[in-house]
């Protein structure tokens, strides 16, 4: 590989940014393009929704309507840009992490939160709106990722695929390999690591000694770029670069996300035992929401009416999901029968007709 | 002697271990200064150091797979899987090199290790999060497997899994860890490992459960004694190696068995359990040994569990199918609410 190849598959030695903490427009690279500005304005929006969307989740937690949430707040740069980077013929593959980003693909909320809310595992339908189940074993999806992105580029479609993991999931084999795979196979797929300083209670300091998890991408030739990842006008131009640069035939590309999880990693943890206050304060100034609303309101693409009715519109949303929510569902427990195979097998048959059994012998 | 729960139990043992042998390390993710996700490790960092009790980067082949090597080198490591489907990412070095080695080398190396899985059902969780693995890992020569299901029991398990030559799968039932019991910790008053016991003495049946199945056992137990129905209860405490002597010993005196799992029921523990049963004690037999088990489904979501585990009532009617001809008064058993 000549030393120019390598240079340019390198991430830039700091993050991309268009816009700082206080909203005021930075000079980027001029490799990447600034996004319209009718996305950035439709990404405030969703920003704005997502932000409500996680904080009732977290409500509804404490309800007990959900078993578990993980929440993303602070992240919602990544969770809107990952998603408003893609068209609709492009496949997501998030994490658990990542419910925001899938209202903002426009799914059902509700059946976002079948999982968490446990009455089913999936809630949606996959191949319907392109978007993997929401992966728990960490980074497995971006191995599927790659695969879905092979498949779309031997199938001759101009689809993309892109896997959201985060910086702990960038420790895990499965990472590795997908990258390996996808530059040997100039899979069409983006790896969108949301590294959010956090692996539960592991910092990123005692996960990995690279110079930044985008420096992963080069060992294995996939070009790679880093990003600050509470400057949405930031994360989307690059994102939007990688998926032009995967959908183009030119192979994968790797951009790692400087961002912070601002909540503890779900509700049933206890972020007191491993991080200050002090520390979340510091980032809480680098606010993603504020900031692009701050910097959109400066160059006059957003006005103080649309700021309300963004904030109507994200609290409808919620209130739409706190009452479908709260209705109680009756779970079919034979259900659990039904998808094992395609068709069940001799012994599924007769264990589905015991339970029944023992159902009708409780209603009787 | 103190009440602690099977977490607290673990913790103190891992704290000894550490205090007696300073070959012992302990490492894992979220181990360190979070004490683990369920809070096992709790403090140990703190008390012992960093260089005793440490987090790993996130990747679980990569802990066992050093583990192999440090204990190659001398080492003692007690690693923790976070949770039981997360522990399959190592399987690799777990069923090629753990199980393996001593025999590959014809003895020439060891290797002292102990794998901490928290596993099984029961407590509501996602996905991913409650699986029972352990046939997986009986069904692997070289492998001891090791499930408490009392906190005492926990406390010298462990203590025994630390000290043993061979690499140990210790599986902790997540549904029990918050379950309390008198323990004497301080003094050993048996040797568990490798040695079945007999939890409630019986004399019409006798139950054999290992794990979170112990507890559906005992409360079977418990509501079949109120029909008049004296059922003993026998726990493995370790599946691998498998106590013949005390299982059939119970089964040759009672005549009849019923074994329960957790578990789904297809090729599990439970089948092989049923099957040395059978051919050690045929003609003590008076009806055929019977499973309990969980249906052959990937572990359901929380919503749907209860349907999926075996719960008394289901210990009950297979109690009820063992052919007490003999016994009309034990036809039919009071059933409790689902
Ligand atoms: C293979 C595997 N090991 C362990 C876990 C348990 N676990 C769930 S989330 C998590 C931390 C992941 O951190 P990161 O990849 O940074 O993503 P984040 O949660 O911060 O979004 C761990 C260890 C898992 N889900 N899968
Ligand atoms: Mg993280």
């Amino acid at each position: 590989m000549s030393a120019k190849t390598v240079r340019g598959l390198l991430p830039s030695s700091a993050p991309i940014r268009f816009v700082d903490e206080s909203g005021s427009a930075v000079k980027a690279p001029a490799k990447y393009a600034a996004p319209p500005d009718e996305l950035l304005r439709a990404a405030y929006r969703w920003m704005v929704v997502g932000r409500r969307f996680d904080t009732q989740a977290t409500a509804l937690t404490k309800q007990g309507r959900l078993a578990v949430y993980p929440s993303s707040r602070g992240q919602e740069a990544c969770q809107v840009a990952g998603v408003l980077a893609l068209r609709e013929q492009d496949w997501l593959f998030p994490t658990y992490r990542d419910s925001v980003a899938l209202v903002a693909r426009g799914l059902d909320p509700v059946e976002v939160l079948t999982l968490l809310r446990g009455d089913w595992h999936c809630g949606y339908d996959p191949a319907a709106v392109r978007v993997a189940p929401q992966c728990t074993p960490l980074a497995t999806q971006v191995l599927h990722a790659t695969g879905m992105a092979e498949a779309m580029r031997r199938k001759g479609e101009d689809g993309v695929a892109m896997a959201f993991v985060g910086d702990g999931g960038t420790s895990e084999g499965d990472f590795h390999e997908a990258l390996n795979f996808a530059a040997v196979f100039k899979a069409p797929v983006v790896f969108f690591v949301q590294n959010n300083q956090y692996a539960i209670s592991v910092p990123l300091a005692r996960q990995s000694a690279a110079p930044a998890l985008a420096y992963k991408g080069v060992g294995y030739g996939v070009r790679s770029e880093q990003v600050d990842g509470n400057d949405l006008v930031a994360v989307l131009s690059v994102l939007r670069a990688a998926v032009e640069h995967a959908r183009g035939g030119r192979g994968p590309f790797l951009v790692e996300a400087h961002t912070y999880r601002m909540d503890a990693h779900t509700n049933a943890d206890d972020a007191g035992r491993y991080r200050d206050d002090e520390e979340v304060r510091r980032w809480s100034a680098a606010d993603p929401v504020r900031r692009l609303e701050t910097y959109l309101r400066g160059r006059g693409l957003l006005t103080g009416e649309d700021v309300e009715a963004a904030g109507v519109r994200a609290e409808s949303f919620a209130a739409d999901l706190r009452a479908r929510m709260n209705a109680d569902t009756e779970a079919d427990l034979l259900e659990i029968f039904d998808h094992v195979y395609a068709e069940p097998t001799p012994q599924l048959r007769e264990q589905r007709e015991l339970l029944r059994a023992e159902l009708n012998a409780q209603e009787s | 002697m103190p009440t602690v729960s099977m977490a607290q139990a673990l913790n103190t043992a891992l704290r000894d271990a550490l205090r007696d042998d300073e070959r012992v390390l302990i490492f894992g993710e979220d181990v360190g200064p979070l004490g683990g996700v369920f809070r096992i490790t709790d403090g140990l960092t703190r008390d012992f150091g960093e260089q005793r009790c440490f987090d790993t980067p996130l990747a679980e082949s990569g802990i066992v797979g050093l583990a192999v090597g440090l204990a190659m080198g001398g080492f003692r490591p007690v690693v923790e899987m976070q949770f039981d489907a997360f522990a399959y990412p190592a399987f690799e070095q777990i069923a090629s090199h753990v199980a393996k080695l001593r025999n590959r080398t014809r003895g020439r190396l060891a290797l002292p290790m102990v794998i901490r899985v928290p596993y099984g059902g029961g407590v509501g969780g996602v996905e991913h999060h409650c699986d029972s693995s352990e046939a997986y890992y009986a069904h692997t020569p070289g492998l001891k497997v090791v499930t408490p299901a009392t906190p005492e029991d926990a406390y010298w398990l462990l203590r025994d899994a630390v000290a043993d030559p061979d690499p140990v799968v210790f599986l902790e039932p997540k549904k029990l860890y918050w379950s309390k019991a008198e323990a004497g910790l301080e003094r050993r008053a048996a040797a568990p490992f490798g040695r079945a016991v007999v939890r409630r003495p019986g004399r019409d049946a006798t139950l054999v459960a290992y794990g979170p199945a112990v507890l559906v056992a005992m409360e079977a137990a418990t509501a079949a004694a109120e029909d008049g129905l004296d059922l003993e209860v026998v726990d493995l405490r370790t599946i691998v190696p498998f106590d013949d002597e005390t299982v059939v010993a119970s089964v040759r005196r009672t005549g009849r068995c019923v074994v329960v799992q957790e578990a789904q029921g297809f090729a599990g523990v439970g089948a092989e359990i049923a099957a040395r049963v059978q051919e050690r004690c045929f003609h003590s037999l008076a009806a055929p040994v019977l499973r309990v088990a969980g249906f052959d489904v990937p572990y359901p979501p929380p919503k749907l569990e209860h349907a999926h585990l075996p719960g008394v009532d289901r210990v009950l009617d297979a109690v009820e199918r063992l052919q007490f001809g003999d016994r009309p008064d034990v036809r039919h058993l009071s059933r409790g609410a689902a």
